[in-house]
């Protein structure tokens, strides 16, 4: 316990700072993702193959790679310096819009041809195709895998650890490298481990329960 | 072509597209042209920047590197697949002294993210007396968690299966372990073989990971080089990142054939249709009534 009350400002700032990434780099991905799932279902070729190509390099490239390309590689351009957290947030955003798109694809894919059809043949414009028949179905659908996604990238925030960023398992070095500051490295990494498992079980269990609130009667 | 968006484009529609595809064009143009721009700026394209590459003993390291890392990635999937299968099976048991423990095991190394869990193996695990190579702390630490996630996908391969799949295996006689080997799993694997491969993948780029416990493997020769003469960051992530997409693309593509081989194997002859050219359920566009209408007249032992 002298882990967790010998270092409470460490833990604090940890666990923030997992939290910072995760909020804002959901919300770069959920936007980019959107922009990006739209191309790829678009009517225009040359979007759809934007899209393709995008998700297809980013997908197959490790996220540890991402954050290497954002972290180190920024500063080499002489931009506008940014801090490491930034960076790391836009990595990890980068990343996980990839599968934020594949999911909303899927989703849209799920969604029988034949209700569209139906809903053009009755006589509705594009607009009330979209918002009353085809997005209320696919969004049902998306939400349990995007809940997934969401997991993953709160679980890729340790990542961020390893450049530099205080977040979550930075703690261990953090602390092995003082003299004053109580905890083994197991201990603390430990704790790490259950304060995932802790925020992941609550994910699920909002998971679940959305789910079962927005199933398709059928 | 049409989709649950979009019908066939009219001539408004066509030019609408038009415009559209413009200002991708011009937007996607714009971004590489002003990454193109800093680069240039910042002489990345120089050839003191892209020097190392051109000495043979860098190539020979790079070729070691990757070594080490289809070394970690081989063994870890291996080992993660029989996990997979431990777990998945033991979490279907009939005893509950079983079921509970496996469970639990599963829902925790999945929880538990693989960098943490790396952490724990190589900076903790000395803690207790026993320190290992980070080249165990990887395969270990990828073990588990690849492990635990490919069960849940065999578990599900497996409950997707019609009841009478298992019915019928224990009226023929057969026992649990007959009907779980015999008939549940061939099927189960099969169902969820593009799963199986996904998770793979994520393996393979999980083992980046190790870069960061100091497993001596691509992402680490990156870092070595990018602080070499002329620093060249940019251009060590660009080489390895292009070889790991390649090796990523050749698992998906070799994963691709993998299924159109095993969808072809005659013990599933009855599932393939006769006339693939007419058949609507390989072909997306096809609506669902025309599906319907085509299962109906298929025979009514047809599993499909």
């Amino acid at each position: 316990m002298d882990a967790i009350f010998g270092n409470l400002d460490l833990w604090r700032e940890g666990i923030s700072l997992t939290l910072l990434v995760f909020f804002f780099g959901g919300l770069i991905a959920l936007v980019l993702g959107t922009i990006i799932g739209a191309m790829r279902v678009s009517p225009v070729p040359i979007a759809r193959a934007v899209g393709t190509l995008y998700v297809n390099l980013v997908r197959n490239t490790p996220l540890t790679l991402v954050f290497f390309f954002f972290v180190f590689g920024y500063s080499a351009l002489a931009l506008p310096g940014l801090s490491n957290t930034v960076l790391g947030i836009l990595a990890i955003g980068t990343y996980t819009a990839t599968y934020v798109a594949e999911t909303l694809r899927a989703g849209i894919n799920t969604v029988p041809v034949g209700q569209a059809e139906a809903a053009r043949a009755i006589g509705l414009p594009f607009g009330q195709v979209m918002t009353q028949v085809v997005l209320p179905q696919a969004f049902r659908s998306v939400v349990p895998p995007m809940m997934s996604v969401l997991i993953a990238l709160l679980k890729n925030t340790t990542v961020a650890a390893g450049f530099s960023i205080t977040a979550l398992p930075a703690l261990q070095s953090t602390i092995s490298n003082s003299h004053s500051r109580p905890g083994s490295p197991m201990e603390v990494l430990l704790w790490v481990a259950a304060i995932f498992v802790v925020l992941v079980m609550l994910l699920t269990w909002l998971q679940r329960s959305l789910e079962n609130r927005w199933r398709i009667a059928r | 072509m049409t989709s649950v968006l979009y019908d066939v484009p009219g001539p408004k529609a066509r030019r609408r597209n038009l415009l559209l595809a413009i200002v991708t064009v011009v937007v996607v143009v714009a971004v590489i042209g002003f990454v193109l721009w800093r680069f240039s700026l910042t002489n990345q394209f120089s050839a003191a920047k892209w020097n190392v590459f051109t000495y043979t003993a860098v190539w020979a390291s790079i070729g070691e590197m990757l070594l080490n890392t289809l070394k970690a990635f081989a063994l870890a999937a291996v080992l993660s697949l029989a996990l997979g299968f431990v777990l998945a099976i033991g979490r279907l048991s009939d005893h509950a002294w079983v079921r509970v423990p496996v469970t639990v095991i599963t829902e925790f190394f999945r929880a538990v993210p693989v960098l943490v869990m790396m952490m724990i193996l190589y900076y903790g695990m000395p803690t207790l007396g026993v320190s290992m190579e980070p080249y165990w702390a990887v395969v270990l630490a990828l073990m588990l968690y690849n492990g635990s996630v490919l069960a849940e996908a065999l578990r599900a391969g497996i409950e997707s299966l019609p009841r009478g799949q298992k019915e019928a295996g224990f009226a023929i006689g057969l026992r649990k372990s007959g009907v779980m080997m015999l008939i549940l799993l061939p099927q189960a694997v099969r169902a969820m073989l593009p799963v199986i491969v996904a998770q793979l993948v994520v393996t393979m780029k999980d083992t980046a990971l190790g870069f960061l416990i100091t497993y001596k493997e691509l992402l680490y020769y990156a870092k070595l080089l990018a602080a070499q003469d002329g620093r060249p960051i940019l251009q060590a992530a660009f080489v390895i990142g292009g070889i790991y997409i390649v090796m990523c693309l050749l698992l998906s593509w070799f994963a691709g054939w993998l299924e159109k081989r095993t969808s072809r194997s005659p013990k599933v002859a009855g599932n393939v249709p006769d006339a693939p050219e007419e058949d609507p359920r390989l072909h997306p566009e096809s609506t669902v009534t025309e599906v319907i209408a085509m299962q109906k007249g298929a025979g009514k032992f047809n599993q499909n």
